[in-house]
């Protein structure tokens, strides 16, 4: 019952969202806009809260693995692999909005990836940091074992996370990403903050989804086992 | 200090064989007579715009590829080395601390990547005739970026000598994570080449000392989770 009413909430604050990104939210005027036509500014309104989206799900990762090794238990492996998972594609997400925003004008390159850029680049990082953390699960088999050392490198691939948010902070020199010193406009705000709520809540609930399908796979496995298949 | 013990036997071994070792520095000097030999005259052009050769350009990643290839070397057989005849069960009854097991394994790495990067930089020097402005500067970055390599390094490979696919995953799982310290390393190798001037590469040297940080804590921390049964 609960996942139905996530699901719907989710669903009407996306599609709210989305319409305010289209016909209600304001193009700024950017100095460095190159490209054709202004509004593919729009672009923003979905990068920004799917980064911030994966960074949280990274985060959720990071906490569930320091979990795991305090208790042992099960479920907090359970929820670090679901919530790499919606960060791996939320992180794929993040590099195609940024990239297609690149070729529709953010920089005069003509280009689909700008290779001086740190942002781009320890983005890029962190989603083959939570590629190699699946392929850390892929490498174990004893359940217990896998859940352990993925824990392990569920901490320490961690450090991807505050890499790519101060990377523009770190080395100023090159970056198209502008520290953010934002003066939006009223309904800029509200079209940003109402993507950011539908963005999260879009992650909490693709890891609850996913949890579920994990358990079951559990439940699965256990029957098999029982029934000595 | 257990650990030295630890590490003071590894050496000790080491020095038996010098199967690591001498893999490691025939590997390093490879890597950089294959860079001089592809480059070839090319690397002595002067690059007019930046008022700099190509190969002031071009050094510093080549320096730091042979330093991490040829150091991946020596992390990959580092744990699974002592997998042979049960010598890891036989650390893991030691009356320490398991984290001392970390720290000597770290030492003893460390003494192996200090000795490769000592016999590869002259030879560098000789094959591109080159001519370092910065030599104590240069030592110091290589030093830091060492430990930062070799911090993560012996933790991942801890990890990966219990999983299926162990010499392949490693580099797989470390390199990711290891970029910010090629970045850095890389970028404040190349300011010691060139200009050499201590006060430019502060910013680097900070990331550099932070990450370094970081990961021997976290490592502490989580290391006897990777050995653990």
């Amino acid at each position: 019952m609960l996942k139905k009413i996530l699901f719907a909430l989710t669903a009407v604050l996306i599609l709210v969202s989305s319409y305010l990104v289209f016909f209600y939210a304001q193009v700024p005027i950017n100095p460095q806009e190159t490209g054709a036509n202004p509004n593919d500014f729009k672009i923003f309104y979905f990068h920004l809260p799917i980064a911030i989206s994966s960074y949280l799900a990274f985060a959720i990762v990071f906490i569930a693995s320091v979990l795991y090794l305090r208790s042992k238990q099960q479920k907090w492996d359970i929820a670090a692999v679901s919530a790499a998972e919606v960060g791996v594609i939320l992180t794929f997400l993040t590099l195609v909005s940024g990239s297609v925003w690149i070729r529709a004008g953010a920089w005069a390159c003509n280009c689909w990836w700008v290779p001086w850029d740190v942002r781009l680049n320890t983005s890029l990082v962190l989603f083959l940091i939570y590629l190699s953390y699946l392929m850390v699960r892929q490498a174990v088999e004893e359940p217990e074992k896998r859940a352990r050392l993925s824990a392990v490198f569920g901490i320490v691939g961690f450090i991807g996370v505050p890499l790519s948010y101060m990377s523009i902070r770190l080395w100023t020199k090159a970056t198209l990403h502008p520290v953010m010193e934002f003066h939006p406009t009223s309904n800029m705000l509200l079209t940003i903050l109402l993507n950011f709520a539908a963005y999260f809540l879009l992650v909490v609930l693709l890891i609850v989804l996913k949890i579920g399908n994990e358990q079951l796979k559990e439940k699965l496995n256990e029957i098999k086992r029982e029934k000595g298949l | 200090m257990k650990f030295l013990e630890i590490a003071i036997k590894d050496l000790r071994a080491e020095f038996r064989t010098k199967q690591m070792l001498n893999s490691m520095m025939i590997f390093a000097l490879l890597v950089i007579v294959i860079f001089s030999y592809a480059f070839g005259n090319e690397a002595t052009l002067e690059v007019k715009v930046l008022n700099t050769k190509v190969v002031d350009l071009l050094a510093p990643g080549m320096l730091w590829i042979a330093f991490t290839f040829a150091g991946m070397l020596g992390l990959s057989r580092s744990f699974a080395s002592e997998k042979e005849e049960g010598c890891l069960e036989g650390l893991k009854l030691c009356p320490v601390d398991r984290s001392e097991i970390y720290n000597g394994k770290v030492i003893s790495n460390i003494v192996l990547m200090f000795l490769m990067e000592i016999t590869t930089i002259p030879v560098f020097i000789v094959l591109f005739s080159y001519d370092i402005k910065n030599i104590p500067g240069l030592l110091v970055v290589v030093v830091i970026g060492t430990f930062g390599f070799i911090f993560v390094g012996t933790l991942l490979s801890a990890l990966t000598v219990n999983t299926r696919t162990r010499e392949i995953l490693l580099p797989v799982i470390l390199f990711p994570v290891l970029i910010p310290v090629i970045l850095s390393a890389v970028t404040a190798t190349g300011t010691m080449l060139s200009s050499g001037e201590f006060s430019d590469i502060a910013g680097e040297l900070q990331i550099l000392a932070v990450y370094d940080v970081i990961f021997f804590v976290v490592a502490q921390l989580v290391f006897e989770y990777t050995i653990e049964d």
